[in-house]
């Protein structure tokens, strides 16, 4: 009888300590990385940034996309977003004085946990503060005003393309900044929609075969170094929240909204999961 | 025009030279439904005609209309241009507006 107690307690102290210890986002870096290498053994990791066009069995992709590469529709957009950036407010000040660095060489760490408002925060919202911060109008009603967001995403478009082939590097040292991955780790995780699908169904399991026959699926790995992005399909330079609301429309889920703390989140975990990589923004995507 | 962009970009490989030539415009056939009122069309606006001239003199002309597609992009491939040459191209559309870009070919 003292024995089987004396058992039990034990395996309680090893079952306390196993779910205590959850939170560890730097071994799941590494699962996902061993994940593509074993499924992908034949892709370099800095290839990973290109997105799908670095998966084997995207050669006939690849091809075109090199050569929209000649001259890509989406300079339009940034030349666009570089405009509006060098613009003066009517204070006289400039996007470049609401970030450090003058905005050069800092987009690899977004989105980052900001410890006094206890949100991440992306690059969208910090340019609409400094909209704000400086009296002028912001970007609003994302969801519903296309041209809203699509001027926002040119504007982000070239403020990541100020950080081009910089290392992401997200910093997830607060315990706010790991409960925020968790959630995005659960989103990315659970199974939505009529379709029952899961991101990492696609995005993981599938990743580098086609959905649907013409929707070439991308690998977990790599996902958010080229966004804000232009897609073939659209025609125009668009948030990578945008891309989340279709992702889940598709799998006939309902979206969140724009700017929603889920999204960040997920925004978050997708970042910390591409750490390494560096970042292409803007580029071409299907 | 101050807002729509017209980019060129060239590319010499031995005596023939690749000109593309992207510019922003909406390209409207005057055929799409207003998103607002399905009862109307949205106003036709394309590009009608495009020039190209090297060092001001016409090389090619295109005739474009509605059938082509937003933000067009346009190549043409010229024989025996030499670096240094100039190359403009003018654009003029349904509504009166026009536009031009301009390159050395390099």
């Amino acid at each position: 009888m003292k024995k089987i107690l004396l058992l039990l307690a034990v395996l309680g102290v090893i079952a306390g300590t196993t779910s205590a210890a959850v939170a560890d986002p730097a071994a799941d870096l590494n699962n996902l990385r061993e994940f593509f290498k074993k499924k992908f053994p034949t892709v370099p990791f800095d290839e990973y940034a290109n997105g799908l066009y670095a998966l084997p069995d995207m050669q006939e992709y690849r091809d075109q996309w090199k050569l929209i590469n000649e001259f890509p529709p989406y300079e339009l957009g940034v030349a666009d977003g570089k405009k509006k950036w060098e613009t003066p407010f009517k204070n006289g000040k400039t996007f470049a004085s609401c970030f450090k660095n003058g905005g050069k060489n800092i987009a690899q760490g977004y989105p980052y946990w900001d410890e006094a408002s206890q949100k991440v925060r992306t690059a969208e919202m910090d340019l609409n503060d400094c909209l704000k911060k400086n009296g002028e109008p912001e970007f609003t009603d994302l969801d519903k005003d296309q041209a809203a967001r699509v001027k926002l995403a040119q504007l982000t478009a070239y403020f990541y393309s100020l950080s081009a082939g910089q290392r992401i590097k997200i910093d997830l040292s607060s315990p706010g900044a790991v409960k925020a991955y968790e959630e995005g780790k659960k989103f990315w995780w659970q199974r939505r929609g009529q379709l029952n699908f899961a991101c990492s169904n696609c995005h993981m399991d599938l990743a580098g075969k086609n959905f649907g026959g013409n929707q070439p699926l991308s690998a977990a790995l790599g996902h958010t170094t080229a966004w804000p992005a232009q897609r073939l399909e659209w025609g125009r330079l668009e948030t990578i929240h945008q891309r989340y609301k279709t992702c889940n429309s598709q799998v006939r889920a309902k979206p969140f909204k724009h700017g929603s703390d889920i999204y960040n989140n997920l925004q978050l975990y997708e970042t910390y999961m591409s750490s390494g990589l560096p970042l292409t923004a803007p580029a071409m995507r299907n | 025009m101050a807002d729509k962009q017209t980019k060129i970009r060239t590319k010499t490989q031995g005596n023939d030279t690749d000109v593309l030539v992207l510019v922003s415009h909406p390209m409207e056939s005057g055929l799409r439904p207003d998103p607002k009122d399905k009862d109307k069309k949205v106003p036709a606006h394309f590009i009608e005609k495009m020039i190209f001239a090297l060092n001001g003199k016409e090389v090619a002309n295109a005739d474009l209309g509605p059938a082509v597609s937003t933000d067009p992009l346009v190549g043409i491939k010229l024989k025996g241009a030499k670096a240094g040459d100039k190359l403009k191209v003018t654009w003029s559309d349904n509504k009166g507006e026009s536009g031009s870009g301009e390159a050395t070919i390099g």
